[in-house]
């Protein structure tokens, strides 16, 4: 399997300087995989946090930026973080107000940032909370948690949180719609084929050439179903039926939407599965009030896509049009 | 036994458990291969390693020695195994700050498990490290507490307890962790948490035989008759810690 890599052992690392080059408005904490915010601590605001394993880009630290998450930590691609890494970006990113760390809800990920915020609270007497996203509808429980896994509704919380934390909201404001975010949020993902990851170099699972796997979580971990090739519009349905099913929207409810590609999907694709998308939601009497397509949180070179939406409120549209400048999503002002 | 001895002693017990886990680290990384993603023992030998190395430039309190322990392993162990081993440490070791003593050693123990059960939300019967800790912490409290037993043979019969609880997770069907995903396809193997939990407490037990003058000798592989223990532990006259 061909790959633009050097050495496994280092892609991270790698990966980090060169993101850090080309953004000089972040910054990496030296001797971490940790990257935040060049102005990090910000004085006076709460700090928000996320993190996990690599080969996800541009999640997570390329959700970092004003309006955003201040900082975020890069485990092992696939990996979570360790938790003296994930205590000491909790620390760069306190500045004095708190600080809220966003976990995706995958068994290490959750246990790193509990023993962080352990961490952090004694060595530096931090004041931090945290929220588990859980937005997974295809599974229950899985191979890498109890409980729904966490995946790209994630970003709607860093957007929220972001801008809650922007507009001056206390660590208690930002918890609450971050977890108000994640309960109005679902989201389904599939695979056209298996991601390689840089170690192994070969596909983490076989799927045939007319085979597709459903309700994949973002590690190419099984999905809930493996099925023969479908339309890109009857792969929409399938994802959306089941999304729409979970939340349980009234006729008339305005949502956003995100049709997430899997990192080896163009954009062409996701274009076609959003049309679809936003057909259904009409047909139901769903009105999008915003529609994300592209590469939001991939899972290395996986051919598919997720699609997920969030139910909104008035409060949620304002702090989702907020401004945030960030690499990997930017909301100027006057939406 | 004065502050300058309880450190000594804890050192030497993670020098103990560093050496059985460079010795374990193949057989234990067999058992992850079976029904987990097979670097347990790889991961617990780097982080007994690098804890180690921590200890080098470690305040000599007894809580602290421990505490630095934990740190080192939440750093290098990684994964769930890091945050489980480590981070139960970090938050037990605070039952020691007023040194090592029966009372201080039972909320220790009681301390790190209910951090292991919180964080890992696994409880007796799921296939995991708890199924060795739980009986191991539960004996060695009632030992002490109500059966007036020396600390020796109170941590002898914790032992016993946990070779029982990793005998257990043979035929039991994995609940928790990486190996549920197998369900009924982990029966019939061992866990490796379990296992590794049995080692750190086999080794804590060597040392702590040495420490309280005892003549206890124990065979990793063998089955350790409890009432054997007894005797031996009876046989000691040292005290308390």
């Amino acid at each position: 399997m061909k790959k633009l890599i050097n050495d496994p052992e280092t892609v991270v690392d790698e990966m980090l300087e060169g993101m850090v080059a080309a953004h000089p408005e972040l910054r990496r904490l030296e001797g971490t995989e940790v990257v935040v915010r060049a102005d990090a601590p910000v004085e006076g605001k709460v700090g928000l946090v996320s993190g996990g394993g690599s080969g996800h880009e541009p999640t997570h630290a390329g959700y970092i930026g004003d309006g955003m998450l201040d900082g975020a930590a890069a485990g092992e691609v696939f990996t979570s973080p360790t938790a003296d890494q994930l205590s000491e970006m909790i620390q760069a990113c306190d500045g004095g107000e708190g600080v809220l760390c966003v976990v995706k809800n995958y068994e290490g990920d959750v246990m790193n940032f509990e023993t962080a915020i352990e961490m952090a609270e004694m060595e530096a007497d931090a004041d931090v909370e945290y929220v588990v996203v859980n937005d997974d509808v295809a599974v229950e429980d899985s191979l890498y948690t109890s409980g729904r896994r966490g995946v790209c509704g994630t970003i709607f919380v860093h957007k929220v949180a972001g801008a809650m934390a922007r507009r001056g909201g206390d660590l208690e404001e930002i918890k609450r719609v971050a977890e108000k975010t994640n309960d109005r949020v679902g989201t389904m993902g599939m695979a056209l084929t298996s991601c390689v990851t840089p170690e192994k170099g070969e596909p983490t699972f076989d799927l045939g050439e007319d085979e597709i796997e459903l309700g994949i979580g973002i590690h190419g971990e099984p999905g809930t179903e493996r099925t023969e090739i479908m339309s890109a519009d009857e792969i929409t349905d399938r994802l959306t039926e089941t999304v729409l099913e979970d939340l349980d929207l009234e006729s008339g409810a305005e949502v956003a939407t995100i049709v997430n590609g899997m990192g080896g999907t163009p954009l062409m694709e996701l274009y076609v599965v959003n049309r679809r998308l936003q057909d259904l939601l009409d047909d139901r009497g769903l009105e999008t009030w915003d529609a994300w397509v592209g590469d939001y949180m991939t899972s290395l070179d996986m051919m598919g896509c997720s699609i997920t939406v969030l139910e909104l409120d008035d409060e949620l549209k304002e702090l989702l049009a907020a401004p945030a400048e960030t690499p990997g999503l930017t909301v100027t002002e006057d939406r | 036994m004065d502050r300058e001895t309880q450190s000594e002693a804890v050192r030497e017990a993670v020098e103990a458990a560093a050496d059985r886990f460079e010795a374990e680290k193949t057989h234990l990384t067999e058992l992850d291969s079976a029904i987990g993603d097979a670097d347990h023992g790889a991961n617990m030998n780097r982080g007994f390693q690098a804890a180690l190395e921590r200890l080098e430039d470690a305040d000599d309190e007894p809580a602290e020695l421990v505490k630095t322990t934990g740190v080192a392993l939440v750093s290098e162990v990684g994964g769930a195994s890091g945050p489980l081993y480590g981070g139960s440490l970090m938050k037990a070791s605070q039952e020691l700050e007023d040194g090592i003593t029966d009372e201080t050693t039972v909320a220790f123990a009681e301390r790190y498990l209910e951090t292991v059960e919180e964080r890992g939300k696994a409880s007796v019967g799921d296939k995991t490290m708890v199924d060795a800790l739980t009986p191991a912490v539960h004996t060695y409290k009632k030992s002490i507490e109500v059966d007036d037993c020396e600390p020796l043979e109170a941590l002898g019969r914790a032992v016993d307890a946990a070779q029982r609880g990793v005998a257990f997770t043979t035929p039991i069907r994995a609940r928790k962790g990486r190996a549920s995903y197998l369900g009924w396809r982990s029966v019939g193997h061992q866990d490796p948490g379990a296992t590794s939990t049995l080692y750190l407490l086999e080794e804590v037990f060597e040392v702590a035989a040495e420490y309280l003058d005892g003549d206890v000798e124990m065979d990793a592989e063998a089955d350790v008759d409890p009432e054997e223990l007894e005797e031996a532990a009876v046989d000691d006259d040292s005290g308390g810690a």
